[in-house]
């Protein structure tokens, strides 16, 4: 797939028609996503519909004042993104305008019909060539890198152009738009490749992911895990904490390079991670998180049609990390506020709509796009995945809205908010007992491995408690905590703990905002060893009600809190042993 | 300038008109009827053979002997520094007698987004003397939150001892206030003028009153001339400047019949499917920007058809807004002024405006705390009801006490009670203390140590 200049370049039409963000152009010969330039003032277009002598184009900027029989010039190129050396800690609208450009081109309001690339063409970087005179390459191979940020920006050969041998290769500082490699077919190399981003970047092969994405957060970790390459949604009503979520994953997941798209949301919010993330420090090589990240901000006001562009633009930059080799994660918050930007540009365009008024081609548009995650052999033979974590907002809340049931069938992690649980300030408030994750399986060996063998039983073991105590929290709404057996007393205990202890997790503390493997699974065992207790004393003749109020256990929660925590949980630990105990003898 | 009599068809709000020139879109017309008088109105669609115009005032007497002229320009707000104090129609024409504003710019309506690179984070805290939510949902400068409230609640005079009440700690200037009415009735209006000259706060207003019986397509512009004026009056004049907007639910009712006039395929319950970044355009213009010293905090009010927050109105609103305020009508039933629910209340920004900086170190433990002990009596409510009180266990008992304690203490107060922080906290606290401390889990030792009234020996600890 090559990105050729086509023979209308340069063409001009003349504008028939405006109507919001759709225009009708006449006497223009273009292909589909061309990119065209609409107006005296050029503003950017794309074009979405071709009828008879008409040529319908959504345009990226606000078209007031825009009048028929202005010029309308088509580039003959599809909308295509730059990639190269400067993508890293760049914050981006939705068609990878760099918004610090835009601020100094044109002031703190976005006016129209400004353009800027998307990378900083005279900055120079420093090339290390890989590769000799004389090697063969081919496309994705790497021939030499960049020190980008703390993270290496590999430099490969575009997958569009044709491989050959290399004539020659330079070292040393360079722009993006120098020449640093030639091929003996004749094929001249650049650091910066462009690629369109409506098509998928071609990989060897795609696998199947057996590595879990850790987040730091207990629930997501420990209940619902999602692996590096794999896909997640969270749906939830607005203040259920989708966002918040979101901006944990991008602070503390383990990928190496983190993609987030701020599609049609608010911008005091970009603006929150825009102040945090430098920073932050990544808590595996102590670096600003911001070196390793990629914003795209195309808030709620910003026009409509760079919305529904800036989810292709962000996972084609995510490709392009993972085929040098990276476990890219890329969160896409919203992507309800995306398929409401397709909603739109279909109304305008008059098509027959599908359900509640979204276009029948809604879930084929969302499939094709989580199909783009995956863990791959990427080309240059290194093994890269982009994992997905797409926020929905349904309308009210309701789950069986187009959006979130279409993404549904496609994601494989489901964590779902509850408006209840935020309530009561459970955050993150995803509700355990309606939350899967299919990776649970193929995680399995890893969690064995890599936490412990008892890991896996752990698990099985709280969700059982707390499948058990929303049955049980049936009947206490009818009959009372207290006609409860005793044993199920304990076990409403212990839920509460699980819930309390390790499922709450607060995203503000500086300890508890993140929480390793290592950590989780003493806090699980810690509660699983006091369920044991519990239950032995109450088999031994002790009432629940005296095992649930022994003192110790009350420090429990602060655990959380305390960074180096295994000297105070071993005391909580031993004290709770001698309570239970106590009370044992006394029984 | 050219007039046109070639109007081919005139449907609701919409006049049809054929052969023009090049029109461009988004252009403002003026429509001569045969008495004279002129109507505005402006391009929704252009080509060479049609113009679509949306006229902002009733269409009667529009007929197809009318002039049209297209003016070459989209709407604009003429704005001055002696706005402030005036009196403005929602179609933006001096109401007060006053003489006509002399406009030291003019300036598009529909404003143009803010670069998010460009904003700044907001984190001013700002104290409304209102427990429920100085305490639970802290508002900050450059923030946006909606009141969600139901027909015939006291949304009106919350939203006024807001602006009356609201400050920022250390700091003496006032806010000015941008006040934006959409379809609300005369005695509504006379309720806030009453209040606004009653505490002298009209000197430092703007009002604009698109009243019940005006025409509903001009609430389409009201609250963007609003917010033209509020953006002038902070990023130009510096000043800090609380926008209120009410009702949005009237706002949101024109936008829907403009969209019925032009057929366009209708979204949930018949409104427009880009109704979300149509109210984003209103709401997003909010915030502050790197380097200026002025501010947008809007408070836009909307009442809730049936009570029904999954609504869109208020459930596309929350999904732009910082959060919301929600009014309850069991609480305000209860007697309770103001009626504000804490449960599906929430700021998003208050993070950012609390702590030892802002307010007090240990305010976002206390408020996590009352929220979750709230809510568990609050369900326990439930439970009552069922099975009577006697069988509930006795931390089960203390919870429902509390959720008592809680409304009437924390949640009541006057409409003239203005509220410090630190009462606000303190009363906290000591709600409370009326749980065994092991049930405090959501609080550190160190805090609880340090200000729950037991240990803190009445000492006044602050900061």
């Amino acid at each position: 797939m090559e990105v050729k200049e086509k023979k209308e370049k340069g063409q001009e039409g003349v504008l028939k028609r405006i109507a919001g963000p759709v225009v009708t152009a006449v006497n223009i010969d273009a292909h589909m996503y061309d990119v065209v330039k609409v107006g005296h003032e050029e503003l950017m277009g794309e074009v979405i519909k071709i009828q008879g002598d008409e040529t319908i184009i959504q345009v990226y900027e606000d078209t007031s004042g825009i009048r028929p029989g202005e010029p309308v010039t088509n580039t003959g190129l599809s909308l295509a993104v730059e990639l190269g050396p400067g993508l890293l800690t760049s914050i981006y609208d939705g068609i990878q305008r760099p918004l610090s450009v835009l601020v100094d081109k044109m002031g703190d309001f976005i006016q129209r019909g400004v353009s800027a690339p998307g990378l900083d063409h005279q900055k120079k970087w420093e090339f290390r060539p890989l590769v000799k005179e004389g090697d063969k390459v081919s496309p994705g191979t790497i021939i030499g890198e960049v020190q980008e940020t703390n993270i290496v920006h590999r430099i490969l050969v575009p997958p569009n152009v044709q491989g050959g041998t290399v004539k020659s290769i330079k070292r040393g500082s360079f722009t993006i738009e120098e020449i640093i490699c030639t091929l003996d077919s004749g094929v001249e190399l650049t650091m910066m490749q462009k690629w369109p981003v409506r098509v998928p970047r071609p990989v060897m092969e795609k696998m199947n992911p057996t590595i879990p994405l850790i987040t730091g957060q207990r629930i997501l970790d420990g209940l619902f895990p999602i692996a590096k390459g794999g896909t997640a949604a969270i749906p939830g009503p607005f203040g259920s904490g989708k966002t918040v979520t979101q901006q944990q994953l991008a602070k503390w997941s383990d990928a190496e390079i983190v993609v987030y798209i701020g599609c049609g949301e608010r911008g005091n919010e970009m603006t929150e991670v825009l102040t945090e993330f430098p920073e932050l420090e990544d808590p595996k090589t102590g670096k600003p998180l911001m070196e390793r990240t990629v914003l795209i901000a195309n808030t709620s006001n910003m026009p409509v049609a760079a919305r529904e562009a800036s989810v292709y633009t962000g996972i084609t930059i995510a490709e392009y990390f993972r085929d040098m080799g990276y476990d890219v994660s890329l969160m896409a918050d919203s992507t309800s506020r995306w398929a409401e930007a397709m909603r739109e540009i279909s109304s305008r365009l008059e098509e027959m709509p599908g359900e509640e008024g979204y276009p029948a081609y809604l879930a084929a548009r969302l499939s094709e796009f989580y199909e783009r995650a995956g863990l791959v052999k990427a080309l240059c033979g290194k093994n890269g995945s982009v994992s997905v974590i797409g926020a929905v907002s349904p309308p009210g809340g309701d789950f069986s809205e187009p959006v979130t049931q279409n993404t549904l069938r496609i994601v494989k992690v489901f964590w779902a908010l509850d408006a209840k649980l935020s309530q009561r300030r459970h955050f993150p408030a995803i509700n355990w007992l309606n939350s899967y994750s299919l990776y649970l399986d193929t995680l399995h060996d890893w969690y064995d491995k890599e936490v412990s063998p008892e890991w896996n039983v752990l698990r099985s073991w709280a969700m059982e408690v707390l499948q058990k105590e929303a049955e049980l929290q049936e009947i206490v709404q009818l009959v009372g905590s207290d006609a409860l057996p005793e044993a199920e007393q304990l076990t409403i205990e212990i839920a509460r703990m699980i819930r309390e202890i390790f499922l709450q997790q607060n995203a503000y503390d500086p300890v508890d905002t993140f929480c390793d493997m290592a950590k989780q699974y003493d806090m699980m065992k810690a509660i699983k060893g006091f369920a044991d207790l519990a239950y032995a004393a109450q088999t031994a003749g002790v009432s629940p009600a005296q095992i649930i109020s022994i003192k110790s256990k009350n420090d429990l929660p602060q655990i959380k809190f305390i960074k180096d925590y295994k000297p105070e949980l071993e005391r909580i630990q031993k004290n709770m042993d001698s309570e239970i105990n106590t009370l044992r003898s006394s029984a | 300038m050219k007039e046109y009599r070639t109007i081919s068809k005139i449907a609701g709000p919409l006049v049809f008109v054929e052969k023009t020139e090049p029109v461009g879109y988004g252009e403002l017309v003026n429509i001569a009827l045969w008495d004279g008088s002129i109507k505005r109105g402006q391009v929704l669609d252009t080509s060479d053979s049609l113009v679509v115009v949306q006229v902002f005032e009733t269409t009667a007497g529009i007929g197809r002997d009318s002039g049209v002229r297209f003016l070459g320009e989209t709407i604009k707000m003429p704005v001055g520094k002696e706005m402030l104090g005036r009196i403005l129609s929602g179609g933006g024409k001096p109401i007060d007698g006053g003489p006509e504003i002399v406009p030291e710019k003019r300036l598009d309506i529909t404003g143009a987004a803010i670069n998010p690179y460009a904003r700044a984070s907001p984190e001013e805290f700002i104290q409304t003397g209102i427990s429920t939510i100085d305490g639970t949902n802290t508002l900050v400068r450059g923030q946006k939150l909606p009141i969600f409230s139901g027909a015939g609640l006291p949304h009106n005079n919350i939203a006024l001892q807001i602006a009356r009440q609201s400050k920022v700690l250390g700091s003496q200037e006032a806010f000015a206030v941008v006040f934006a009415a959409m379809g609300i009735t005369k005695e509504e209006a006379n309720h806030f003028m009453q209040d606004f000259e009653r505490t002298g706060a009209l000197e430092r207003a703007v009002v604009f009153l698109n009243l019940a019986d005006d025409p509903a397509v001009e609430r389409i512009i009201t609250p963007r001339l609003a917010l033209t004026t509020a953006e002038y009056l902070a990023f130009e004049l510096d000043m800090h400047v609380l926008v209120i907007l009410t009702d949005m639910t009237n706002y949101c009712e024109a936008l829907r019949q403009i969209g019925a006039a032009r057929e366009e395929v209708p979204g949930r319950r018949g409104y427009p499917g880009y109704m979300y970044t149509d109210l984003a355009g209103i709401y997003e213009r909010a915030g502050i920007i790197k380097g200026k010293k002025g501010s947008i905090t809007q408070f836009p009010i909307l009442t809730m058809p049936g009570d029904d927050i999954t609504h869109p109105i208020p459930d596309l609103t929350g999904y732009i807004t910082e959060g919301q305020i929600v009014v309850s009508r069991e609480l305000h039933r209860k007697g309770i002024y103001p009626p504000i629910n804490v449960l599906p209340s929430l700021s998003r920004l208050m993070n950012l405006g609390i702590g030892k900086e802002h307010t007090r170190e240990d305010h976002k433990k206390v408020s996590d705390q009352l929220y979750a002990a709230y809510a568990e009596g609050n369900d326990l409510r439930g439970l009552v009801a069922i099975v009577g009180k006697d069988a509930l266990s006795e931390r089960d008992r203390m919870f429902l006490e509390f959720a008592d304690l809680f409304e009437n203490r924390f949640v009541r107060q006057g409409y003239d009670e203005d509220r410090s922080i630190f009462e606000t906290l303190d009363g906290g606290w000591n709600l409370l203390a009326t749980l065994p401390v092991e049930q405090l889990v959501r609080i550190d030792r160190d805090l609880i140590n340090k200000y729950h009234p037991k240990f803190r020996q009445g000492a006044k600890a602050q900061g």
